[in-house]
Order: C-alpha cells, then structure tokens, then sequence
C-alpha cells in the first residue's frame, strides 16, 4: 500500500492495519524533516489547511500547525472564542461558510462527540479529527503507535496498560482500538467509576489495582486526571487518586525494567504522575510530542494526495 | 350532513368484543346502525365510503403528544398537530404541558382547548402540569385546571425530583378523579447523559443514561401511589427493569397503568450509531433485551396503551451537535404503522393493539370511549392492514421532519378518519 485512499481521517475504526502501517511509515521518512536546519519541504504548497479549534488546546493545535507549515500549506486558525460561534452560528453553518472558502483540509477539535463526521459530510476537503468530545483522538493514538513502534520495533505481542479516567477519554478510546489492530494486548485499570460500561468490547481486558497491573506491562500510560470529575463524585481527592491510582517510584519498582511511560498531556504533576516518574529514564513523553509532528505530516501529506 | 354508509368493512371494537363483517351507517355524527344487512331505504342518499377488506376500530386515541402550540408554534401548531394526528389514525389526542406558556393555569389550558375547537380536526384534551411552570416545587392548580378541560397532569419532560411533592400530587389530583402521568427519570442519574449507557455509548464516546435512572423513578411512583392509593400512568416505558417494577405493582392491586411509544418496540440504542440526532429521545433508545421486555409487556398486559410521544423539532434543534440536539421524534404519522408490526409479527391480536390505542387511553384518562355501538359518537378510523409504503417526512402533515423511521417500509395504516361523523382524513 503506497497511497490513503480517504477523504477524511475521523477516527481508527475506519483504518485498516496496512493503513495504519502506511501511515506510521510515512511518518518515520518525514519526521528527518523536523531535523533539517531548514524545516520546511513544498510537498504542500498552494494547499490551505484550516485549523478550526473550538476547544482550548497547545499542545494538538501547535503539532498541527507546525506539521501543516512544515509541508508549506496555507494555514489559518480559528477557534471557538475567535469565530462565529460566539455569535451563536451553528457548526453546520460555520462549516458551509468555511466550505464556500475552498479549504483543502479541515482540522477540527471538537468538544461534542460526531461533530467531525458531521463535518466531514458537509465539506468536500478533507476533515482531520483533532480530539471529539469523548470519542476519538485517532491523531494521538497514531503518534502513542509511532512511538512505541519506534522503541519496541513492534505493537505484535506487547501489554499496554492505560491509567485513569478511561470512561471520558477519548485518548483512551483510540489506543485501544488502534492498539488492538496492530496486535498489542490492550488492559485499562482505574477506578470503577472511571471504567465504561462495555468497554471489553473494544477489546480490552479491565482491572482497578495499578500495584499489579504494571508488573507485566510493556508500555504504561498513564491518563490525565481532570479536576472538575471531583464533583462529578468518580473520586474523592487527588491526594487520594495519587496514592491509589497514580504512578510513582514505589509503583513503578514493581514494573519490568524496560517499560515505557507515556502521557498524551498535560500532565498533572503529583497527581497521576510523580515528577521523577516523568522526567525519569523510562519516560517517552516528550519523544510522543516531536512524533506527533511527524504523524499529523504524514497524515496531512497522505490525505491530501500523496504517496509513498 | 348527509349520511355516510361505511360498506361491509372488518368491524372490531375491543370494548364489546364485536369482532365481524358489518355496515355502519353514521348521521349526525352518531353511529345510527351496525347491520349486516343495509336497506335500500337506508342506502338512499348515502355517500360511500368503501371498507371491503379494511378494518373499521373505534377511533384511535394518542395520549401523549407535544403540540407546541402556544409557544414554539415553528414546530408544530394545534391546528398541524391536529392534521397529522387525522392522517395517522387518531381521532383524540391528549397534549403535554410544556409549552411556553406552560399550561399550568386554566388560562393556558382554556386557550389551548377553545383554538383546538376552532382549527383542529380531531378531539383535543390538554394535560396540565404537575408543578407550577414544571419547576418541580409548588403544586399548580388542579381544580381550576380540570374545570377548564384538563383530563391528567404531567410534568413530562422534566422529571419531579422531589418525592415529597410527588406524593402531595398524587394525593391532591385524587380529589379532582385526575391521573398523574409521570416521566420517570432521576436527572441526577441521566447526569449529562445524552444516549443509552452501554457498549454502543462507550464506542461513540457519548456520556450514557442508566436504565436505572427511569427504574428507580419507576419504583418511588409505585411507592408512592402505593402510599396515596392515587392513579398513576408511567409514561414512555423503555427499560426491562420498570417493566418488571410495573408488573409486581399491577400484580399486587396498585392503580399503575402504563404507556411505552413505538420506538421503544422498534430502535435499539444502535440507532444512534452515525450520531443521527432523530435518534436522541428522552427515555434514550435501549438495547435489543430492552425492546424484547417492552414486547412482551405490550403481549402481556403490563403495559396498557401505546402512546406516540410525538415530539416536533426543527432543524434548529436537530441539525446540530449530538450533545446539543433537541430529545425527541414526531410520531403521530407512523406510530399506528410500526404499531402494526406487532400485529404482524403475532405479538398482538387486533384486538388487544387497537384497545391500546383506543380503549385504554380512554379509561385511563376518563373519556367518553366512542366505542362501537348504536347511538354512540362517530369517531372512528378505518385501517388497510396491508397496505405498504415508505416513510417520506416530506409528505407529513406535522410541520416537523424529525423523525428516525425515514424511508423505513412499513405495511398497514390508517387510510381514514372520522370524528364526529365527519371525515376529517381519507386516501384511496
């Protein structure tokens, strides 16, 4: 398989192992681009790339950003506080606007599950799903791939263990989908109040004891806790969430040797992760982050017409 | 008026068993005779209207439906709701409270009653609210309410959290011979939920309801009646869980009735996969074991009536993020057809669907039934059992389009209606 045969990427479901592969390989010849003195290619040019963030975000809108300016797309921003929206224009509406603009590609970060695909039925570029509501981030669960593959050669065989609030991640959703089509053993652990109903479905394996659960995993990774879920009771404190479901030196004494840590972001220091946990020698965090780059390139590359 | 011979149709009335083939000639909007044998005399000056191989029933009745109207007349007005109900079958509706105004006073309910007189082509009965302007807090006046046309009291749509005033509502609404129909759901437990909870939620990434947010609603209310031996209609029934809660309560001598809508019999939560937002309704669509209970209640007796919950939307309500969308579907023009399917599939004789949606409403809600017999009101709606059609929104009488059932075949429906002795809906 050399080319992506999609208009739009809105989630992993929607993509087979060999494009997934494709995607990951691609990724890998593009990411020395990043290390040039000069970090720019044509490959894109006279193509415009919408960035249309209408949730806060850094981390997912800059990788974008940069990965779009790298390739030499046109890009322009529009976030949710900027945009018509505070006018009270409807998504539909923005998007028929947006489409009367002739983007080539959408990238669209959404707090409302199914916006992209709604989206994505409404414009005739492409639609990227930057993060939806609780749904999907198929972009980070494309770079945790990357980056796995990247240490351990392979997803085939491994045990992945994810940390934290599974029942409102959208992180957690893509990983185990993706994670499972490349042949890793996905297993989440938290509390039950943070575990989806059905969610074995997806293809995982649940528990609530991090203690045990980390012996055998060959990557952990590990969820951010959002503050506000305190009063929404799915636990009682972060003092409390630290010492039972956080990863720390003690938890991480009983894990073997070469596990991975890993974290979509941000980090809440001294809550799901201990701050020598995430700066120690087993954390790849940051390497997730400069692999984001070479992922949303590569996606963006492909999307828009390009091949291996 | 002339007289109208309604020739050799099917003739069931669930009330007195009649079950044959029969004339019925209507004048002055009263049934003059059921024979099966018309004279010459009488056929003179008749006009006809043809019912061989059609069913004849006693007017249908729809218990819960929305008109919006006063308020939110872009979604449907008493006179389009009304039309709509004509084409589906129904000759008597019954509207919810939670329009704006909310009809918690017998001025609103007054307004709602005399418009419906005036523009409506079938029987319009307004059901006041439990709580004044349904915020769940003081009792509105039922008294004055009933005297204006009320027939029950609902805060439908939003659930009576306080259990305290659910039991003086129930007691109050006694005195007054009014049922209380309560929509069951606790809101703490629907939280944010936006769609059943469940395997297909957690792929969606959609925050789900638990079915026990209507059980344990379903379980205070009977407690409750219980406690005030006060009549209580649950509405919109769609979980496995309530239906067994409705049963014990029947079984044990409790005045519960219940309702469930036909897309509590015919969607599954699965529905919604697409995030189609005419598939987001409060109760949410439950799973396939949900949909088998419900059935079998409806075959068993547990629950009595099968009401529409028809629920006009605009785009404006629909066409947007799942999270934001409206609740709700229309169903007054396809609720007797995915009804038939019962009927089809051997779930249901004709006889116990058509009490459902005509005997039992009646009594629940205490109106004259226009059963059918000799001298009683023409209201009635003729049924071809096998016509087959595609469901077209664009074809509706309602002014709203929301609806899940598009482009769905379905077989058997009304072909026409009459209130009063007067054809208010008939196609060939």
């Amino acid at each position: 398989m050399t080319k992506l045969e999609k208009k739009d990427l809105l989630d992993i479901e929607s993509l087979s192992e060999d494009e997934i592969t494709l995607i990951l390989d691609t990724a890998e010849s593009l990411k020395e681009i990043s290390e040039r003195p000069i970090k720019k290619v044509p490959t894109l040019r006279g193509k415009t790339i919408v960035h249309f963030f209408h949730e806060p975000s850094t981390r997912t809108r800059t990788s974008f950003e940069i990965a779009a300016k790298r390739l030499s797309a046109d890009t322009v921003s529009v976030s949710a506080a900027t945009s018509s929206i505070v006018k009270g224009e409807t998504l539909a509406d923005t998007a028929r606007n947006l489409e009367a603009m002739s983007p080539d590609a959408i990238i669209l970060r959404h707090r409302s599950a199914g916006t992209p695909h709604m989206l994505a039925g409404l414009v005739k570029g492409s639609v990227v799903n930057a993060g939806d509501g609780m749904h999907a981030h198929p972009t980070q669960a494309l770079l945790d791939m990357m980056t796995i593959r990247q240490r351990k050669g392979s997803l085939k065989g491994l045990k992945i263990v994810i940390v934290g609030d599974i029942a409102h991640s959208r992180v957690a959703r893509s990983d185990i989908v993706g994670f499972t089509k490349m042949g890793a053993r996905v297993h989440v652990v938290g509390p039950p109040t943070m575990i989806p109903l059905g969610i074995e479905s997806l293809g995982t394996t649940v528990s609530h004891d991090i203690r045990r659960a980390v012996k055998t995993a060959d990557v952990i990774i590990m969820l951010r806790i959002q503050k506000e879920r305190q009063q929404a009771l799915l636990f009682p404190s972060d003092r409390e969430y630290a010492q039972c479901f956080g990863l720390n030196r003690e938890v991480m004494s009983k894990a073997k040797e070469d596990a991975l840590i890993m974290h979509p972001g941000p980090i809440n220091r001294g809550v799901e992760l201990a701050p020598d946990v995430a700066d120690g020698p087993f954390s790849v965090i940051l390497e997730q982050v400069a692999n984001g780059v070479a992922v949303r390139m590569a996606i963006l590359y492909l999307l828009l017409g390009g091949s291996r | 008026m002339k007289r109208i011979w309604i020739r050799n149709g099917r003739i069931i009335d669930p009330e007195t068993g009649l079950d044959g083939f029969f004339d019925i000639i209507v004048a002055k909007g009263r049934i003059e005779r059921i024979s099966n044998q018309t004279s010459e005399m009488e056929k003179a000056d008749c006009e006809i209207v043809d019912a061989e191989g059609k069913l004849v029933t006693p007017g249908l009745m729809d218990m819960h439906t929305h008109l919006r109207e006063p308020g939110y007349e872009y979604k449907e007005t008493i006179e389009t709701g009304c039309r709509a109900a004509a084409h589906g079958g129904f000759t008597t509706i019954a509207c919810m409270p939670n329009t704006a105004p909310v009809n918690d006073n017998q001025s609103v309910t007054d307004y709602i009653v005399k418009k419906a007189r005036r523009l409506g082509s079938v029987r319009v009965h307004p059901v006041g609210a439990i709580s004044q302007g349904l915020e769940g807090k003081n009792l509105a006046e039922y008294g004055e309410m009933k005297a204006a046309g009320v027939v029950a009291l609902t805060d439908d749509g939003n659930p009576v959290m306080n259990a305290q005033l659910m039991r003086r509502a129930l007691e109050y609404a006694k005195g007054f011979k009014l049922p209380i129909i309560s929509h069951c759901e606790d809101r703490h437990l629907t939280g944010k939920g936006v769609m059943n909870e469940g395997v297909t939620a957690t792929r969606l990434g959609l925050a789900g309801i638990p079915n026990a947010s209507e059980s344990v609603m379903v379980a205070r209310d009977i407690a409750l009646s219980e406690l005030t031996r006060a009549p209580l209609h649950i509405a919109h029934v769609s979980t496995e869980d309530s239906v067994r809660l409705i049963r014990e309560a029947k079984r044990r001598g409790i005045p519960v009735t219940a309702e469930t809508a036909p897309h509590y019999f015919c969607l599954t939560e699965e529905a919604v996969i697409g995030y189609d937002t005419h598939a987001k309704v409060h109760p949410p669509l439950r799973t396939a074991r949900d949909v088998e209970a419900v059935v079998e209640a409806l075959r068993d007796g547990t629950i009595d009536v099968i009401a529409s919950d028809h629920a006009p939307h605009s785009s404006v309500e629909k066409d947007v993020e799942f999270d934001m969308a409206a609740n709700g579907l229309i169903g007054l023009e396809t609720s007797l057809p995915l009804s038939l399917s019962l009927f089809h599939k051997g779930v249901l004789k004709l006889t116990d669907l058509v009490a459902k949606m005509s005997t039992w409403p009646a009594r629940i809600l205490r109106l004259e039934y226009g059963g059918l017999r000799k001298g009683g009101r023409a209201d009635l709606t003729m049924i071809d059992l096998e016509k087959e059609f595609i469901v077209n929104a664009d074809t509706f009488q309602s002014k709203s389009r929301n609806t899940p059932f598009q482009g769905w075949k379905l077989k058997g429906k009304a072909v026409m209606t009459m209130v009063k002795g007067k054809i208010v809906f008939r196609e060939d």
